[in-house]
């Protein structure tokens, strides 16, 4: 026999801690999510799961066309077009989960005014659907390596450390953005310039070195530069300033402690404001 | 020991006022205009106000009230959706809530999925939901559709697919939101029965509904919420009867204290009209097992004049049931002396369908017709129908139609062994 669970419902208590263990409980509802977002996006577009793989892969293409003719840049050890990808594969990813996890309590209102459950299911399973691309898109990226020939060392089995490190840093924005996005609806217009400026500031199509060497550290304030250079430096053993790197992995746990705080402050009220 | 206990339970909303920007614009812009106006009058709406109840395990307990009583925040705080902004609740057991049939479902998934999905976002388990799939199927009779995306389902055959998950939803305290104002009366046959067979397996359900024949039949206790506070906790027949007098301003019993302004000419007037039961404790709930009495007391003014007193009922869509006269042999045809009369009609019980009716009274005098008060709708009462199984209903909880409800003799015979024949 269970033994019957005791539920206490009190004011909002903004401090309190995050329960992690009512997530794991919810965990079914999650996958379910995680599943349907995937069903319904690969039913809707004509090309389905190939969508996926084929989107980093194209941007790579093109930026390879123009900067391997207009603006050149030096990519050492690799060629241009496997650096992008490399880019590309992890840029695609966190694009597409700020994007549509930034609006999916919105847009998932009819459960969040309705049903019970740990909010933060709704922006995590947006992300985990597009995990689920990145995975494929991996072995695009594997693919392209091969086919180049670069050498595979043991370094290759630190791939899904930096795979949490990126999704940590997604999970982080995308939360903080959801749960703004309740409150001020004009996020979502400021949403694509803010992307577009995280694009550029990031070393998805550049490489680090091509930043002046006194901006490094500064640039390394965004935890993407550091997981970039991190993932490329065990893949491509291309070089890793170690102190930009803990910077970039510093800003990341804040970044998350920040975001979970803010979520667990806000997220009593979504169903009240939806 | 209590399965639910409420504790001053309190939801305040900011309409307007020194509340926080709804938009980065606003946000922005306000900091600069902030020293200006900072004292913006706040103005505040109470949904509830110090809400505190018990309920015992087993009970059905409904919530009634106006649209914007108050019911549905306290539904959706007892459902953890919202926080109260003072007081608490306990709740010791699983709880499931349906505050909207679909909840989840998704236009692009075919039927199978969309019970998975649903059946997980009311919190059942992946391996419950495999457990009563084939159930679910059956209740819902869309075997032949389950493969196709509901986008193409019809109204009906979308809420039968969404109540068929609900319904197979077993927790031990059960939330109900006005799931069944919706579909076809066939279908919140079916939501009544099965929410029924709920209640028999124990399980404590709190229900909010507009339905007050609903609730008479399938609660005990009913909590009538008033402008976010409990204005009444009391059995459903007394609170139904109580609600219902407040919103259409007649009860079952009427006084016309003044002579003058009384319905009625200078023949007779009208003095009191009331309706009761053997208990005769003021209520105008009766419950369909037993007669109830209209009684109609007038003042005839003039000598001499031969009267007949009549009622009409109508019920809530306003038909007619039946018109009755007085044609008692000791009045009929006899000219009447001035005085006070008193003259009352028993309806039987097992007679009246369950519901509300409204009862106009009359006094005429024949050849040639005239009637001296006509009054229309001047009290209403209550007919109860519980589930006890001893009225015409018998076992069946659903929406029994019919104008009357009359238990009838019934015989059945045995006429051969053989189905054939």
């Amino acid at each position: 026999m269970q033994s019957t669970p005791v539920i206490k419902i009190k004011p909002s208590d903004s401090w309190g801690a995050f329960d992690l263990r009512e997530f794991w409980h919810y965990r079914e509802l999650f996958y379910l999510l995680v599943w349907r977002d995937l069903k319904v996006r690969y039913k809707q577009t004509f090309l389905g799961v190939l969508w996926a793989v084929l989107q980093p892969g194209l941007t790579a293409f093109i930026f390879t066309i123009i900067f391997s003719r207009v603006a050149r840049f030096e990519t050492t050890d690799v060629p241009y077009w496997l650096f992008a990808l490399s880019g590309f594969t992890f840029w695609t990813f966190a694009n597409s989960s700020v994007n549509f996890a930034s609006n999916s309590l919105v847009h998932h209102k009819e459960l969040v005014t309705k049903i019970y459950f740990p909010r933060m299911i709704v922006p995590a399973s947006a992300v985990g659907a597009y995990f689920i691309d990145l995975l494929l898109t991996l072995t695009v990226l594997f693919g392209g390596m091969i086919f180049y020939g670069a050498p595979l060392t043991w370094k290759i089995l630190l791939v899904p450390v930096f795979l949490m490190f990126l999704l940590m840093i997604t999970v982080s924005v995308s939360l903080l953005l959801a749960a703004v996005n309740v409150r001020f609806r004009d996020v979502k217009f400021i949403l694509p310039f803010f992307l577009q400026v995280w694009l550029f500031i990031s070393p998805v199509f550049y490489p680090t070195d091509w930043i002046p060497e006194k901006w490094r550290y500064v640039f390394a304030l965004n935890p993407l530069t550091g997981c970039l250079d991190g993932f490329r430096h065990i893949l491509f053993g291309t070089a890793l300033d170690s102190v930009s790197f803990i910077i970039s992995v510093s800003v990341a746990v804040v970044l998350l402690i920040f975001a979970l705080t803010v979520f667990r402050r806000m997220e009593d009220d979504f169903a009240d404001l939806l | 020991m209590e399965i639910i206990k409420v504790e001053n339970l309190s939801k305040k909303y900011v309409l307007r006022g020194r509340r926080k920007a709804n938009t980065l614009r606003d946000l922005v812009t306000g900091v600069f205009r902030s020293s200006g106006k900072a004292d913006v009058k706040e103005e505040v709406l109470w949904a509830l106000r110090d809400v505190s109840f018990d309920v015992e395990e087993g009970e059905t307990v409904a919530l009634v009230g106006n649209n914007g009583a108050g019911k549905s925040t306290l539904l959706k705080i007892l459902s953890r959706i919202v926080k109260p902004t003072i007081g608490e609740a306990t709740l010791r057991g699983r709880t499931g809530s349906l505050l909207e049939v679909g909840t989840g479902f998704h236009q692009e998934l075919s039927g199978r999925e969309n019970i998975f999905l649903n059946g997980a976002v009311l919190g059942m388990k992946r391996s419950e939901i495999e457990k009563k799939f084939d159930e679910i199927v059956a209740f819902s009779e869309l075997e032949k559709f389950l493969d196709t995306p509901i986008k193409f389902y019809s109204t009906g055959m979308y809420m039968r697919l969404a109540f068929a998950v609900a319904a197979h939803l077993e927790p031990e305290i059960l939330m109900v939101d006005e799931v069944l104002a919706v579909g076809d009366l066939a279908f919140q046959r079916k939501c009544l029965n099965k929410m029924r067979d709920i209640s028999q397996h124990g399980r404590t359900i709190i229900f909010v509904s507009h339905n007050m024949q609903a609730v008479t039949r399938l609660c005990s206790r009913a909590i009538w919420i008033e402008s976010g506070r409990v204005r009444e906790d009391a059995p459903a027949k007394d609170v139904v009867s109580n609600y219902l007098n407040s919103q259409t301003e007649t009860s079952a019993q009427r006084i016309w204290e003044d002579t003058e302004t009384a319905p009625g000419n200078d023949v007779a007037r009208l003095r009191r009209v009331r309706v009761y039961d053997e208990k005769d404790d003021g209520s105008s709930a009766f419950d369909i097992r037993r007669p109830v009495f209209v009684e109609l007391s007038y003042r005839v003014l003039r000598d001499g004049q031969t009267l007949m007193p009549s009622f009409r009922l109508y019920n809530e869509e306003n038909v007619c049931v039946f018109t009755s006269n007085d044609l008692d042999e000791k009045w009929r045809r006899v000219p009447r002396k001035a005085g006070v009369y008193t003259s009352r009609a028993r309806i039987p019980e097992n007679f009246l369908a369950e519901g509300n009716f409204y009862v106009s009274v009359a006094l005429a005098t024949y050849e040639p017709l005239n009637y001296h008060f006509n009054e229309r709708d001047a009290v209403a009462f209550l007919i109860t129908d519980s589930l006890e199984g001893n009225s015409a209903r018998g076992d069946f909880a659903g929406q029994m139609e019919g104008l009357v409800r009359p238990i009838l003799d019934w015989e059945t015979d045995f006429e051969s062994e053989r189905p054939t024949d």
